[in-house]
């Protein structure tokens, strides 16, 4: 067609003007499937690129090749929400001169349209896209060989990179529309075998519990929900992946179908629990950002109201209409908590990165009532501990923290505690339940860190929140 | 003492080996090396003295066990090992 967009890989890099020092981005909606990262860097350290800052929404065990890349020197800067497996391993021992920068999905989202986060070139997977770049992460044809649902995170990337390339499995004809990302962003369109593998998309944090620990924990935070005040008719939910978190919607649609009444929208990472009470007329509309499983991925498709958001509007902490904001409940999981209510999702007790702050910080400060599900111990390993080992959402902004030994209610939030007593549930204090964890464990000896920034926490509002070193 | 294991490799549990050897060796690998490694040893070391023994070599997994898991394990190690059964006595 005329004035295509239509090239390849390599051309759309010289193209694009990438000079060595610049900075990339790309999104993760493939999670553990994901396969653009790994072929494009290949394809720029082939090309000869050096220095380059890899901005991503998050990385995972699938991009470890980029150990490699970082020893040769193509990549020397990494921006990103999380790290996990060997990549988050070496980067832990030290692998990088500079240290990585973590940033929640909503902070990400401001940083990139403020221009903090300035993105040279994004390369970005799509399941269908046409010739002049709209694109999307839903199948628009029988050729479809891939799925990934909301492109949310991938859409700062488009509008406001300084050059765009859409990579894609489906080339479809003029008009791919409805698109997440519009053709006017686009400078290039790139056919490629495959950009993800659609059957990885729910591995990784999203596990579906039969642990009898995490459905007791999931009962309870349901319980709390439903005696917080907030479980109203029109109320909004949202949860994050840990399994004792997913399950508690299990728990409160039993209630809500008991009691009539209806949830106006879920926000976040949707998922199939989430559409099936959706079907069911239990959620008005769901707000996705990220599609958690092939499920919630083909709803979007076929579903008008089942609707993409990009990470700005989702979670933004500078722009006050982002979804957030009008979110009443949301149940986030952690690696620890602590007496103070801070809470840590990024680094495990051993030092070791091994997680991503998602939308942690950004849905816990902004909703009306956040609720920590975690269990007392994880093995020998404390969940709740007199300070976590590295900040990532301050206690300021959690309200609520349910161990299968009692709940801990934040002392700023008084009436939530009157509440939560009087329909008879265990409250305790969090200093008891960081007790309770030190008499069965014993003291932990300190984690021998090394003297080397390995790590930038970054808070929403783009302040530095935390260091992490070598171990 | 012949050699004998108690235990597996289960996350949470711990994998005890124990077998002749002179004064008490421990050998431990453990998942919570950095926190844990020392008070681990010294539960193993002790449940080993309380049960009268003093020569043995133990070669330990341990996959983030609490402590009342390690003595059980190591308990039931040193009886198979020695054929001594401290429960009956």
């Amino acid at each position: 067609m005329r004035n295509s967009k239509l090239t390849s890989l390599e051309e759309a890099i010289r193209r694009s003007g990438l000079k060595n020092g610049g900075t990339i981005s790309f999104h993760h909606h493939f999670r553990g499937g994901d396969k653009v990262v790994n072929m494009v860097v290949d394809c720029l350290a082939h090309m000869g690129f050096k220095d380059l800052h890899l901005a991503a929404s998050s990385l995972s065990d699938v991009h470890e090749p980029l150990i490699e890349h970082i020893k040769n020197g193509v990549i020397t800067r990494i921006s990103t929400s999380g790290l996990r497996g060997a990549l988050a391993d070496a980067v832990s021992h030290g692998l990088m001169e500079q240290p990585v920068v973590f940033r929640s999905h909503g902070g990400r989202g401001s940083a990139i349209a403020s221009g903090e986060l300035k993105i040279d070139v994004a390369f970005l997977g799509a399941s269908a896209a046409d010739e002049l770049g709209n694109a999307c992460g839903v199948p628009r044809s029988e050729n479809a060989k891939s799925i990934c649902g909301s492109l949310g995170y991938a859409l700062p990337d488009a509008r406001y990179a300084s050059h765009v390339i859409v990579l894609t499995d489906d080339l479809v004809p003029y008009p791919n529309l409805p698109a997440g990302i519009r053709g006017a962003d686009v400078e290039s369109v790139v056919v490629v075998e495959s950009v993800g593998d659609s059957s990885k998309i729910s591995a990784g944090a999203i596990r579906d519990s039969k642990n009898p620990r995490d459905i007791l924990l999931a009962k309870q935070a349901a319980k709390v929900v439903i005696n917080s005040g907030l479980f109203k008719d029109g109320f909004s939910i949202q949860t994050g992946t840990g399994g004792a978190s997913l399950a508690v919607v299990k728990y409160i649609r039993e209630e809500m179908v008991s009691r009539g009444i209806k949830a106006s929208f879920a926000l976040g990472g949707i998922t199939a629990h989430m559409v099936k009470l959706h079907e069911e007329g239990l959620i008005g509309r769901l707000i996705d950002v990220q599609s958690f499983d092939k499920v919630a991925a083909q709803s979007i498709a076929s579903d008008p109201s089942h609707v993409e958001v990009s990470a700005v509007e989702y979670a933004s902490g500078q722009h006050t209409g982002s979804a957030t904001h009008a979110l009443d409940i949301v149940i986030l999981s952690a690696l620890e908590v602590d007496t103070s209510f801070n809470v840590n999702v990024l680094v495990g007790s051993d030092g070791i990165i091994r997680g991503a702050i998602g939308g942690h910080q950004d849905t816990a400060a902004d909703s009306a009532l956040s609720i920590i599900v975690c269990p007392l111990l994880r093995g020998r390993i404390p969940c709740v501990v007199p300070k976590v080992t590295t900040l990532i959402t301050p206690g300021s902004s959690v309200d609520v923290v349910v161990t299968e030994y009692g709940v801990a209610v934040n002392p700023a939030r008084p009436e939530i505690r009157e509440r939560l007593v009087a329909a008879g549930i265990k409250v305790v204090e969090i200093d008891e339940l960081a007790a309770k964890a030190t008499a069965i464990i014993g003291t932990p000896d300190p984690l021998p860190f090394g003297d080397k920034v390995v790590g930038v926490v970054m808070n929403r509002d783009g302040s530095v929140l935390d260091k992490i070193y070598n171990i | 003492m012949n050699k004998a294991i108690a235990g597996t490799l289960e996350s949470g549990d711990i994998m005890v080996t124990i077998g002749p050897g002179e004064g008490l060796q421990v050998n431990l690998q453990s998942s919570v090396e950095a926190q844990f490694g020392r008070q681990i040893r010294e539960v193993i070391t002790r449940t080993l003295e309380d049960l009268g023994i003093k020569d043995a070599q133990v070669d330990a997994i341990d996959k983030g066990a609490l402590d009342c898991t390690i003595r059980a394990r190591v308990t039931a190690a040193a009886v198979r090992a020695t054929g001594k059964d401290v429960w009956k006595d």
